[in-house]
């Protein structure tokens, strides 16, 4: 396959950046996007240029490092599917790709490709966490878990934290991720001691990065590589109100 | 910051007001869709009168009708905050954006389509509640409403704008009504199919409803 491609170079978070346009001649229909970016990289370094800086890991579509905002949507063309597990045989011989970062005050670009999603840990580190006592744990057959609930929080814990639903979001609203981290320890019992103050900590400093408010749009659902339901933005929001006009916490 | 303006200024306790006013304006185009309907007895406004009489001297609808400016005013007010904020968490736009494959054009639109109205609300209340109201104000009289409506519209072009502020209703109520529970949280397997339903139902009749007004008028099938 020849391809096309239009990628944004940053070379650190002050510059300024631009679009490069780049050729590939010999793309494999069988390449992984990012392997498609291995050889464009392999090519520049053999230019004497610098690579492009993007984001990866596992290359197995379970990490949640790699992004890309693909032809306008994040993670590209497919639905469920992250960056690394979509290949180029999704794309036509001759196409033009236009890959840009993820785009969010929240997210600034570190360089290239490359965001900072700092923001989401410390939204984690704000209650996505059960605090356990140490010693024995009790016999799992103690604790009963409907099967329902239980699936329900696989469902939401299935999230890997990629940061697509920011990128799709017309508002850069972090609702679906922080939902689904909400929501997954709200559905079991080891979550229950921390649930009122856990909404009201991490919706506070999902707020205090600067992520946009939710407008029901469902971008960030139908973009999720993780397909997590917009039901957690609804529970979300029952945990939150409900805390803030019910818990002790003034 | 006590806990309460903390829940109210909060990124979901912003879309909990836009809901909260927005079903309760929602419930105020119910009243006046079907007060508004008497027109249709052509009974040459005497149906309509009787109930517009009621409305608009009755105390406890008058007390209400405060609360109506106020949900005006509050969702208005924090539609536009909530636009604010929603841009500024973007500052820098995709140069390459293909948000249709993913969500409705009316959802992302909100914003404008709340505009629209904004522009039609002031055309429309200048037209019949605030002349009526400060005639009330100043010599105790109501104004004959229905004469006015006669009047009005015979020009084309209010008729015109009247439709157009239909058809914007009809978008912001599409994506309004539903949303409106999802902020609330309200949001169930066994109750999304009728809210949806009844959501598109509300969303076509009202407008459609209310468009045959001004139309009727000037084609003079009311008079």
């Amino acid at each position: 396959m020849r391809l096309s491609l239009k990628v944004w170079r940053q070379s650190n978070k002050e510059a300024a950046g631009g679009f490069e346009d780049y050729k590939l001649d010999n793309v494999s229909p069988d390449m992984s996007f990012l392997e498609m970016f291995d050889v464009l990289n392999e090519q520049l370094i053999e230019e004497g240029k610098e690579p492009v800086a993007f984001d990866h890991d596992c290359r197995e579509g379970i990490c949640g490092m790699c992004s890309m905002y693909i032809n306008g949507r994040p993670h590209g063309p497919l639905r469920g599917v992250t960056t690394c597990q979509l290949h180029m045989r999704s794309f036509k011989d001759g196409d033009t790709i236009v890959v840009e970062p993820w785009r969010a005050q929240a997210f600034p670009v570190i360089k290239d490709l490359v965001v900072d999603r700092d923001a989401f840990d410390r939204v984690i580190s704000a209650g996505g966490f059960i605090s356990v006592n140490t010693g024995n744990a009790q016999d799992a057959n103690s604790l009963p878990v409907p099967k329902e609930a239980a699936d329900d929080a696989f469902a939401a814990a299935a999230c890997i934290g990629c940061g697509a639903c920011v990128a799709a979001c017309k508002n850069a609203s972090a609702m679906l991720f922080v939902s689904a981290k909400i929501s997954q320890l709200a559905l079991l019992p080891q979550g229950q001691a921390e649930r009122s103050i856990r909404a009201e900590k991490m919706v506070a400093q999902m707020d205090a990065e600067g992520f946009g408010a939710c407008t029901n749009t469902g971008a960030c659902s139908a973009e999720c590589p993780k397909e997590i339901s917009l039901e957690n933005i609804a529970r979300m929001n029952r945990e939150y109100i409900g805390a803030k006009f019910s818990s002790s916490a003034v | 910051m006590s806990w309460f303006s903390q829940t109210l200024t909060s990124s979901i306790g912003k879309k909990l007001l836009m809901a909260l006013t927005g079903l309760f304006l929602i419930s105020f185009l119910v009243i006046h869709a079907t007060i508004n309907a008497m027109i249709f007895y052509n009974d040459g406004g005497e149906t309509f009168s009787h109930w517009g009489h009621f409305m608009g001297t009755n105390p406890i609808i008058r007390t209400l009708e405060i609360g109506l400016v106020a949900g005006f005013i509050i969702h208005i007010a924090d539609g536009l905050i909530l636009w604010k904020n929603n841009r500024e968490a973007r500052p820098v736009k995709y140069a390459v954006n293909n948000a249709s494959a993913n969500s409705t054009w009316y959802s992302r639109s909100m914003g404008l389509l709340g505009t629209l109205l904004l522009i039609f609300l002031v055309i429309h209340t200048s037209h019949f509640w605030i002349p009526n109201r400060s005639n009330q104000f100043a010599t105790g009289e109501e104004l004959n409403l229905y004469q006015m409506m006669l009047d009005i519209f015979q020009n084309p072009v209010v008729v015109l704008i009247y439709v157009l502020g239909c058809v914007s209703l009809f978008w912001h109520l599409l994506h309004g009504f539903k949303s409106a529970f999802q902020s609330l949280g309200l949001n169930h397997v066994k109750y999304n199919g009728v809210i949806s339903f009844i959501g598109t139902a509300f969303s076509i009749i009202v407008p459609i409803l209310f468009a045959l007004m001004p139309i009727s008028i000037y084609l003079g099938w009311v008079k």
